[in-house]
């Protein structure tokens, strides 16, 4: 079963296309990076599926169902998106538990609390912190809650844009292993942007490599560990990553 | 080796709160000469506060003491601000993080970069115009006329960056404090910025200060590393020494770091409590 089905996907901001032809399947259970430079397009992929980018042509199916291009509330809730920097992404003046709660509302799934307990417990979050405001966290919590947020209406699929790369590099451990605990106690599928390649050979099984909005390469990362990439961009990036002894 | 152009002995940066004073920095003490030194740490271990510090640029109610904070024999702790000024930019510089925050956004970018040469020496407008050119240059800008006469807001940030660079080198100091100087940048970016960074550093001779929180980019680009901890030095080494540090601090950053052939199935996670001492 396929998780999330791009097909000759098209994305134009404004007259502009960014994505060119994109075509590609993630099977449920899978973890799959997109990896790519800045303005390669990667982060709008991940903005089409969840519905921020809508002028795109093609077709995107979650979980074997089309996407329309409006607000696709089922589409929605199996496919979650977690951004980049948690200092930015959560609401300042709403304490964890209003974050974790919205969700729940917006989906009108009926909760008695208990919900938002059980999921701060799995990622990991004392269950003292619940009523704390964002700045009231370090980084590496604010980062713990972001991914909360995205599991409440338990979704199957998580977007991941660089979850990681706003964190220092012990907390980036902790999350990462968080990560790859969820996935694997969960069954969750993975898409994930990312221009870190070790997160990539850590966390993912298969990989994509994006240049100037177009998919240059797709390899499992088995083969991408020890460099046998087939194109020059994917090998240069492979270089530039093994040259700075990551 | 010649006198030390940096000699910092017992920095201590202090910021007042309402549980009492707070030590950022705690008797840090090196000493650098014509060479490439790296400050390696996390968030809040006071690395970037001791960069600040070398400039005097703490502001108040944040408190520097030293026993000794000499630049090239000048005691930089005794210096009024207006002497400071004069050491600031022309003698040692800074490389801020973002370009997007450290650029002025009304401000063409050649005349920022004239405006770092003006402030410190005074020249004709035709050779202005030509050292802002051979320094865009020399930062790599393929075309340094067109880009003199851009705004900030139509560069990219890895060119943004380089902006930066040339505008801090263009007045020829002898020391680069360069604080996460890449970190806004992404990967193919990132080394390109640091070779040019290297390529200046090296040519003309000067000391580098990179502070960063990536222990490998600062092992592959400097000689020697601190590694900072709640505002202390836990470790200092050679850069090709690395792999041999003792302190169980670096030893745990160093083995936090996914690798590019990773086949662990879990990540060690920094046990804090089994090194600092309440």
């Amino acid at each position: 079963m396929t998780a999330i089905s791009l097909r000759n996907l098209d994305i134009f901001y404004g007259a502009t296309k960014v994505v060119h032809d994109l075509t590609l399947d993630i099977a449920e259970g899978e973890s799959v990076a997109l990896v790519g430079e800045s303005g390669s397009g990667k982060s709008t992929v991940l903005k089409a599926i969840t519905g921020l980018a809508t002028n795109w042509t093609g077709a995107i199916a979650v979980e074997g169902v089309p996407r329309s291009h409006r607000i696709d509330r089922r589409c929605a809730r199996q496919c979650q998106l977690v951004f980049q920097d948690p200092y930015a992404s959560l609401h300042p003046r709403k304490t964890v538990d209003d974050a974790l709660s919205e969700p729940l509302a917006i989906h009108g799934i009926p909760d008695d609390g208990r919900r938002v307990e059980t999921t701060m417990a799995a990622v990991g979050l004392d269950a003292r912190l619940r009523f704390r405001f964002p700045h009231q966290l370090s980084g590496g919590q604010r980062q713990r809650v972001a991914i909360a947020r995205a599991l409440m209406p338990e979704p199957r699929i998580l977007l991941l844009d660089e979850p990681t790369s706003a964190l220092d590099v012990s907390v980036q451990a902790e999350i990462l292993n968080l990560l790859k605990r969820l996935r694997r106690e969960q069954g969750l599928t993975y898409l994930m942007v990312t221009h870190n390649l070790p997160v990539v050979s850590f966390l993912c099984d298969r990989l994509a490599v994006m240049q100037k909005g177009r998919i240059v390469e797709i390899a499992e990362v088995t083969r991408f560990k020890t460099g046998e990439l087939a194109s020059p961009y994917a090998r240069e990036l492979y270089a530039a990553g093994a040259s700075r002894g990551c | 080796m010649t006198a030390p152009l940096l000699d910092i002995e017992n920095l201590r940066v202090t910021f007042p709160t309402s549980t009492g004073p707070v030590d950022v920095v705690r008797g840090l003490s090196f000493a650098l000469g014509r060479e490439r030194l790296g400050i390696v740490g996390e968030s809040g271990s006071g690395k970037s506060m001791t960069g600040r510090a070398i400039l005097r640029l703490v502001r108040p109610p944040g408190r520097v003491t030293a026993d000794r904070l000499h630049f090239d024999g000048i005691d930089l702790l005794a210096q009024s601000p207006r002497r400071m000024r004069l050491i600031r930019g022309a003698r040692i510089s800074m490389v801020m993080q973002d370009p997007k925050f450290s650029l002025n956004p009304v401000m063409t970018i050649g005349a920022q970069i004239a405006e770092a040469v003006l402030t410190h020496e005074r020249v004709s407008r035709v050779d202005l115009h030509s050292r802002v050119v051979a320094m865009l240059e020399a930062v790599r800008i393929d075309d340094p006329d067109r880009v003199a006469a851009l705004y900030p807001h139509e560069v990219s940030g890895g060119m943004g960056q380089r902006v930066m660079i040339a505008m801090m080198l263009i007045p020829q100091p002898d020391v680069l404090i360069a604080d996460e100087p890449t970190s806004a940048l992404d990967g193919s970016v990132q080394a390109q910025v640091l070779d040019i960074i290297n390529e200046q550093i090296t040519s003309k001779g000067m000391g580098l200060i990179l502070i960063s929180h990536d222990l490998n980019m600062v092992a592959s680009y400097c000689e020697r590393i601190l590694v900072m901890y709640r505002g202390e030095v836990v470790e200092e080494c050679r850069a090709d020494a690395l792999a041999d540090a003792r302190h169980p601090y670096t030893r745990g950053l160093l083995a936090a770091m996914p690798h590019i052939d990773e086949t662990r199935d879990e990540l060690p996670v920094l046990d804090r409590r089994a090194w600092t001492t309440p």
